[in-house]
């Protein structure tokens, strides 16, 4: 009847909440070959998890229920096979791997126990099961295998974690791998290796791969055909270089405008202008441990200064310290020629209104219990002297209308909003202060990527508004590239290249800024193989 | 989301603030005949003694052991009579006074100074938070009845007396619990954005931290609630509590406790009535955790399909 090996057919998946039923899934139809990679794209809540979760049987039920269609694996369908043979399909036949390895790996067992696991609940014998991990642990490049494989889960990094999922994964050598955001918590560089990994694995194997993204660029790094996902529905589908080249369905065309580091760069800003926060070699240690060593940097008035590097490179280690959340260790950052880092309280009181932040994931960032209105004119009741009480509201109602939403949302509470609605009230919220420079740690990097794109639209329209200077943190080079002035790379707590943004991204100085590039992804498959072929002959020239 | 933005209109047309609280409390039945019955037992504890004081003290015995439901008699007899032959339903009203009196006060008092001291063990620096701490241990290393048999040794046993008691036994339960939950709030990032905004400790303390952290609070409280009823009357049995002719639910547990086999009722009415005011307050307490909380409130406000 069919000739591929998973095949979905219109599907459609209920939840029933206390709020009302949400379709979550409808009418979804798709179908992954032998040796081929399909990506799911889709933003957060458009249902891209859901159809791999029917597949693996993960759906609750209640409160979810499978309304219509049938998913056929070899042409049999799925559903109508006993809880038994199921199981025997999944984790055999059918494996997948997680976006945050650490919460997928038991914490008490070794990892060559959990490993092994995989292959002794299905008839393997113990000793070649740990024969064939050690292979497995070798093959997914973890090094010092030997020793590593009685070693625990915390013991290992992001990046080896993933690697050992993939491991595990690949234990019983399935038909087909899913894999559920695989590389979004990790770093660009470590991204790059596991995406090459999974494809040298499937040319071995030759299994089929359903990668389930929201990354356009990892999309066009690895995969043969795409189905783009909105709202529950399939918009659009077809094989990644034509859905990115020739989108027909507008929701893909505003989801690919979206997509950063394609614009122009900007220019830096004119020199000569009076710096309005200088840092002079500030560090700060724990202990032994030094997270931050001589970091120097400076921001003009009106100027995006952007800090990237990996996890653990001390950039919001610097932040930190700059807002007094931390103590320095050493060194000083004069703001307008006072210096932050040795200011008494009374005075430090006066400069957090100029100087505020913006945090990661503004769910956590704003009280779950205060309204959006409490939120914000709290800055007015910390600093008495912005305002008088009666003109509270109006000021309110002002900022929200500047961030772009409107004063019904005043007495509502966080979680009545979007993540992107929430990061605007938290802009608002630093905006109500009046501040000339706002510190942003991750702003944009927990949002959806058409939001990111409305939230960087907003920051840049404050900018010219209000002539803002914005300390801009990143991980995301693409975003930096289309936002900043002038860019500063940290690596292991020091800073190893700064300049304006043309120069870091055209003509980088360093080794490490050029793998950082390098790593990074784009979201034109064709220009994502050519930068894939550059990678690969700087590699073989390397070794 | 999608289903959050969906309640939102409902929420907006609240009218006031106690009418809004009085409409959530319908919707949750459980809680609603909790209140009822919390607010009955106060009214018996305001007003008992005024009225049945005479009944409840006096001996009729004729009447010992009488068996409950003998609706020939007066309805003070309804539920028994006791060894004495004194009415069980007048001496549990009667009873309610001393007995709320005690726990209430036992257990707002532990409540506010083991909160208080948590805070600050949670919050401050690292010497603060250690005294408090070794303290705490202290209390919590030493028998309770041991604690309360020395204290009230020296002091004359009276209500007051007996609340300071109870009070101490139990601050450690509050203090370790805040103390827990300050630190992980403290690390929360709203509280790092307030800090980051220039608010003051007391700000982010009390505007902050303890909202969060209340709810958790209240609900041992209400727990302690029934544990501080049991505490008293064990107290009253080694006679360094409250002492006869004083009368409390917990004191009249233990008194019928020689006649169980024979007379189950008289440690049954009061005993019931116990565990019910404890019921009665947990429910009471789910209904408020829900009902302050933003995001859980739409269970409330949104019509019940079900039941």
């Amino acid at each position: 009847m069919t000739d591929h090996l998973l095949e979905v057919r219109n599907l459609s998946v209920d939840f029933h909440t206390a709020g009302g039923t949400v379709h979550a899934v409808r009418n979804v139809s798709w179908h992954l070959d032998k040796g081929e990679t399909l990506a799911i794209l889709g933003e957060s809540g458009s249902g891209k998890s859901v159809s791999a979760s029917a597949i693996m049987d993960l759906i609750d039920i209640p409160p979810g229920e499978i309304v219509s269609g049938e998913i056929l694996f070899n042409g049999e369908n799925l559903f109508a096979m006993t809880q038994d043979q199921r199981r025997e399909i999944n984790g055999r036949r059918i494996a997948m791997i997680f976006q945050d390895p650490l919460s997928h790996l038991n914490p008490v067992y070794t990892v060559g126990f959990q490993i092994a696991e995989a292959m002794t609940t299905h008839g393997i014998s113990k000793d070649e099961a740990r024969r064939t991990t050690l292979d497995l642990m070798k093959r997914v490049g973890i090094p010092n295998a030997e020793e590593k494989i009685d070693a625990y889960p915390h013991q290992f990094s992001g990046g080896q974690r993933q690697r050992l999922m993939i491991a595990m994964a690949l234990a019983v050598k399935p038909d087909i791998l899913i894999a559920d955001e695989p590389t979004t918590a990790l770093d660009v560089t470590v991204q790059a290796q596991i995406l090459a990994l999974l494809e040298d694995l499937q040319r071995e194997t030759g299994m089929g791969l359903l990668l389930i993204t929201h990354d356009l660029g990892v999309v066009a790094e690895v995969a043969d055909r795409v189905v783009v996902m909105n709202a529950g529905e399939i918009v659009e589908s077809g094989s990644a270089a034509q859905v990115y080249r020739q989108p027909v369905h507008p929701y893909t065309k505003t989801l690919i405008a979206a997509v950063p580091g394609t614009g122009a760069m900007a220019e830096p800003l004119a020199t000569g202008i009076k710096p309005i926060l200088e840092v002079n070699h500030v560090s700060k240690h724990y202990g032994a441990f030094v997270a931050l060593e001589d970091a120097s940097l400076t921001v003009l008035p009106g100027e995006t200064v952007a800090i990237v590097g990996e996890s653990g490179s001390g950039k919001s280690t610097l932040a930190k310290t700059l807002l007094r959340l931390e103590e320095a260790t050493g060194g000083e950052a004069l703001y307008k020629g006072r210096d932050l880092l040795t200011m008494p309280r009374r005075e430090l009181f006066d400069i957090r209104r100029e100087v505020q932040m913006i945090f990661q994931d503004p769910t956590q960032s704003l009280n779950p219990r205060m309204s959006v209105f409490q939120i914000i004119a709290e800055a007015f009741a910390i600093h008495p002297g912005i305002l008088p009480k009666p003109q509270w509201r109006g000021r309110v109602r002002e900022l929200l209308e500047h961030v772009g939403l409107n004063a019904t949302h005043m007495d509502r509470y966080p979680h009545q909003f979007s993540g992107g609605q929430r990061q605007r009230i938290a802009i608002a919220r630093a905006l109500a202060l009046e501040p000339k420079l706002i510190i942003c740690d991750e702003a944009v990097s927990a949002l959806d990527v058409s939001i990111q794109a409305q939230v960087i639209h907003l920051l840049e329209q404050l900018q010219r508004d209000f002539g803002l200077s914005y300390l801009f943190i990143a991980h995301d080079l693409p975003l930096v590239r289309d936002f900043a002035h002038r860019v500063v790379v940290m690596q292991g707590g020091r800073i190893v290249e700064q300049g304006p943004v043309a120069q870091i991204f055209d003509a980088p100085q360093q080794d490490y800024t050029r793998n950082l590039m390098a790593a990074s992804l784009h979201p034109d498959p064709e220009i994502q193989a050519e930068r894939r072929a550059a990678r690969q002959q700087a590699q073989e020239e390397y070794a | 989301m999608a289903l959050a933005e969906t309640d939102t209109p409902k929420m907006t047309k609240s009218t006031h603030p106690a009418l809004t609280m009085g409409r959530m409390l319908w919707r949750d039945k459980f809680a609603f005949f909790s209140a009822l019955f919390l607010i009955l037992m106060v009214l018996c504890a305001l007003c008992g003694p005024t009225f049945l004081e005479d009944i409840a003290t006096k001996q009729n015995l004729r009447g010992r052991n009488a068996p409950p439901f003998d609706f020939s008699k007066a309805w003070v007899y309804w539920l028994g009579g006791d060894a004495l032959g004194r009415p069980l339903l007048a001496r549990i009203i009667v009873a309610a006074q001393n007995t709320l009196f005690v726990a209430t006060g036992a257990v707002i008092c532990s409540l506010t100074i083991g909160t208080t001291l948590g805070m600050i063990a949670g919050y401050s620096r690292k010497v603060t938070s250690q005294i408090i701490m070794r303290l705490a241990d202290v209390i919590m290393a030493f028998p309770s009845l041991l604690l309360a048999v020395i204290v009230l040794y020296m002091l004359p046993p009276s209500v007051g007396n007996l609340i300071v008691v109870l009070t101490i036994t139990r601050i450690p339960v509050y203090l370790r619990t805040a103390r827990a939950e300050v630190l992980e709030v403290r690390g929360r990032m709203f509280v790092q954005a307030a800090t980051v905004m220039g608010a003051s400790t007391p700000r982010i303390v009390f505007r902050h931290i303890l909202p969060v952290i209340l709810p958790t609070l209240v609900t041992i409280a209400t727990l302690d609630f029934a544990l501080v009823v049991l505490v008293e009357s064990s107290l009253s049995f080694l006679g360094i509590g409250i002492q006869p002719p004083e009368i409390t639910w917990g004191l009249m547990v233990s008194q019928g406790r020689p006649y169980l086999t024979s007379a189950w009722w008289l440690s049954f009415w009061p005993g019931l009535v116990i565990i019910l005011t404890t019921l009665s307050l947990n429910l009471l307490s789910n209904w408020m955790r829900t009902a302050l909380d933003p995001v859980q409130r739409w269970r409330l406000e949104i019509a019940r399909k079900k039941q």
